[in-house]
């Protein structure tokens, strides 16, 4: 406890921006950025002050102790969190220079270009074939939906696995099986992000190396943001890495390093982000 | 036992175990005694109820079929029964059951039906249950020779096609269920008709898009929970008061052009009972709507689905199963109330089959209670009949309500 504090000492003057604005000169035409995003769940505090840019086709990781507000902030990125009515955000989340909270943007129209795939596979129970379609659907696709179901789950690398049982439920499916549905499915709305809530915390070394490998895949068409608790995997899979923390009031989370993936796991930049990927935090 | 779990602490684990197991036998002691208890109270009404629809009876004529023709009747010809008729009952009578169907082009069956009412007259003198039908038959028999020396004694079952087809009258051995049966079965429907879609499309407001924090609508919702509680005879004051009375026009069809009808018709009750069943409805859609699970509807709204989207794709899908039980409850009680029919005024003696909602009506449980109120004994066995009846609408549209249940299941 008392190192911890004493970490946080040391780092005060280490805000966020500090750490990051050299990486943010390098990254040119970011698709999503957060800027000084702040949010509360009522009264509680659950962000201050973050800011964060994602570049085009690449693979970030969030890393994080728990309750620092990975999923929170994932979650403003594609607006889910509009669907918890006592959210306040402030600050702006801007995709492509556009702010996301303006008063134009549709929330349904962000989902569709900014996907998102659970924690905890969740398939529709409907078939493999519709848990697919549907989305694709109701999103006003008019090409041949059976080649997209195809094209969906192949780039998810299941089709040779389900394309006997595409009338089978989606729910009969392995978990690993499930959570590439659940990817294809995101996949078959065409969206430009995809984001990830530690979609690899309910499956086993095996299935987690396949998701890893399809998001290598994926890479080449899409932007990913991907929140684990695994550095291995931080470490294997993405490009860059934004380090979260809570604040220093331990209030409110907040990116406290951000930076290509190579640097923060050979050579943080600060003491905590250290600390949490060599495994001696807390 | 082995000291194989020796420790420091083992010796208050070792002092307290028999007594949690001890605690579970109790506990499990309780819930069998609770279902016997039910099975046997079960078990004593089904007794009973059979016990009074089955049985020896005593049957006396009026006028003995032999004497009316060498023939037994049933091998009469039409013209021969028309005419057995016309001899044997006044001319007046003949008149005018002329009138309401003209007597030469009737059936034979129905003549058949007529002649045994009207002039065999045969009338049930004395009825048995069933079990001391069967196990003192003798005594019964000696019995009845007894008192009504003219009677034969011959076993009944008071629940037969007949039963089921003929309408009210009061001569227990030819009144029938059928008017009562498609009473309740026009309420039910129209009851149906309204609480289903109203109440299903309140518990998706609720649940889906009204504020849970906003105080109007944690009172709406505390009112709808009070309101399931309320006794059914409020239910029919407040029918008596609003179709019955206020929006008589409505109800009796004068507002659609059909004259001669007050506001006590089919279209008051089935509208009571629907505000009698909406609370339950609500309620229990509330929950299962409630009871989806949240990781669908964020699947759902993650790919771009709009709320509605996901409801009716979703969400309500996945509930139906669980609604579906609530309504079918909420029907069930609909079927069985009485007090709420007796204040907006279902008839008790009405031998016309109701054609619509505008008509005057009455219904099993109606049916049933006025039976069970009449001196004669044999409307007892009438009631039993009744309530057979009823129970077989009830358990049919259960068998009903399993299936389709089942089917969207196994569709998920
Ligand atoms: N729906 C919610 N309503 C209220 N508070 C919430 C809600 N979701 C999260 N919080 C709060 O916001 C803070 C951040 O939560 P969040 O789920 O974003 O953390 P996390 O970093 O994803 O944690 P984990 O690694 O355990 O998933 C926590 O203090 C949590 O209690
Ligand atoms: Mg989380």
């Amino acid at each position: 406890m008392t190192d911890i504090k004493m970490a946080t000492a040391e780092h005060q003057t280490t805000a966020a921006s500090n750490g990051n604005s050299e990486l943010f000169k390098r990254i040119k035409n970011p698709i999503i950025a957060a800027r000084n995003l702040g949010l509360f769940y009522g009264h509680n505090e659950a962000l201050r002050d973050v800011n964060f840019e994602v570049p085009v086709n690449s693979i970030t990781a969030l890393i994080g102790p728990s309750g620092c507000g990975k999923s929170t902030l994932l979650r403003c990125f594609n607006r889910m969190n509009d669907l918890i009515p006592i959210v306040r955000i402030s600050g702006e989340v801007n995709y492509r220079g556009h702010n996301l909270y303006g008063d134009q943007v549709d929330p349904v129209e962000v989902r569709r270009r900014i996907g998102m795939v659970f924690q905890k596979p969740n398939p529709f129970p409907k078939s493999v074939y519709d848990n697919v379609a549907w989305g694709a659907k109701i999103n006003g696709y008019k090409g041949n939906m059976d080649e997209l179901v195809e094209r969906s789950l192949r780039r998810a690398a299941l089709w040779e696995e389900v394309k006997d049982k595409l009338k089978e439920s989606g729910l009969a499916l392995s978990g690993g099986q499930q959570q590439r549905l659940c990817i294809a499915r995101t996949i078959a709305t065409e969206p430009e992000i995809i984001l990830m809530d530690e979609p690899c915390s309910a499956l086993d070394p095996i299935a987690t190396l396949k998701i890893e490998e399809l998001m290598r895949e994926l890479q080449t068409e899409y932007t990913i943001i991907i929140v684990t608790h695994n550095m291995q995997q931080a470490a294997r899979a993405s490009d860059y890495t934004a380090m979260m923390m809570l604040t220093d009031d331990r209030e409110a989370g907040t990116v406290v390093e951000y930076n290509e993936t190579d640097t923060i796991f050979t050579n943080p930049r600060d003491k905590r982000t250290e600390d949490y990927i060599t495994g001696r935090f807390g | 036992m082995p000291d194989m779990f020796q420790d420091a602490h083992s010796d208050d684990f070792k002092n307290n175990l028999p007594q949690r197991k001890q605690r579970g036998k109790l506990g499990q002691t309780l819930f069998l005694i609770s279902t016997v208890v039910g099975i046997i109270a079960l078990l004593a009404l089904l007794y009973n109820i059979t016990n009074e629809m089955f049985g020896l009876v005593a049957v006396q004529y009026q006028t003995d079929p032999a004497t009316l023709s060498d023939r037994p009747l049933s091998e009469l010809s039409q013209p021969e029964l028309v005419t057995i008729l016309e001899e044997n009952i006044s001319r007046g009578l003949f008149r005018r059951y002329d009138r309401e169907a003209p007597i030469a082009e009737r059936s034979r069956e129905d003549l058949l039906a007529l002649i045994d009412e009207r002039v065999v007259g045969s009338q049930i003198v004395a009825a048995y249950p069933a079990i001391d039908s069967i196990i003192d038959r003798a005594a019964i028999e000696a019995e009845v020779a007894e008192k009504y020396p003219e009677a034969r004694v011959e076993w009944k079952s008071w629940l037969n096609p007949d039963f089921v087809a003929s309408p009210m009258s009061s001569t227990p051995l030819f009144a029938g269920v059928r008017t009562a049966l498609l009473g309740s079965l026009w309420m039910i429907s129209i009851t149906i008709l309204v609480a289903v879609p109203i109440g299903v499309g309140a518990a998706i407001y609720l649940e889906e898009y009204a504020s849970h924090e906003s105080m109007i609508n944690k009172v709406i919702q505390a009112n709808i929970n009070n309101l399931a509680g309320v006794p059914s005879i409020i239910y029919g004051m407040l029918g008596l008061a609003i179709f019955v009375r206020a929006l008589e026009p409505i109800t009796s069809g004068a507002a659609f052009g059909i004259a001669g009808n007050n506001g006590r018709t089919l279209l008051s009750a089935a509208l009571t009972m629907a505000l009698l069943i909406l609370p339950i409805i609500i309620i229990s859609a509330q929950e299962a709507i409630r009871a989806v699970p949240r990781s669908l509807r964020l699947a759902s709204y993650g790919i771009g689905a709009t709320k509605w989207q996901t409801i009716r794709s979703h969400v309500l899908p996945v509930a139906f199963p669980s609604i579906l039980t609530g309504i079918i409850l909420a029907i069930s009680r609909a079927i069985g109330e009485t007090a709420p029919l007796i204040l907006v005024g279902a008839s008790t003696y009405i031998v016309t089959d109701p054609n619509g909602p505008f008509s005057n009506f009455t219904a099993l449980p109606i049916q049933i209670y006025n039976w069970t109120s009449q001196p004669q004994a044999e409307f007892r066995n009438l009631a039993a009949a009744a309530i057979i009846v009823l129970l077989t609408v009830l358990l049919s549209m259960n068998a009903i309500a399993v299936y389709l249940r089942n089917r969207f299941q196994r569709q998920l």
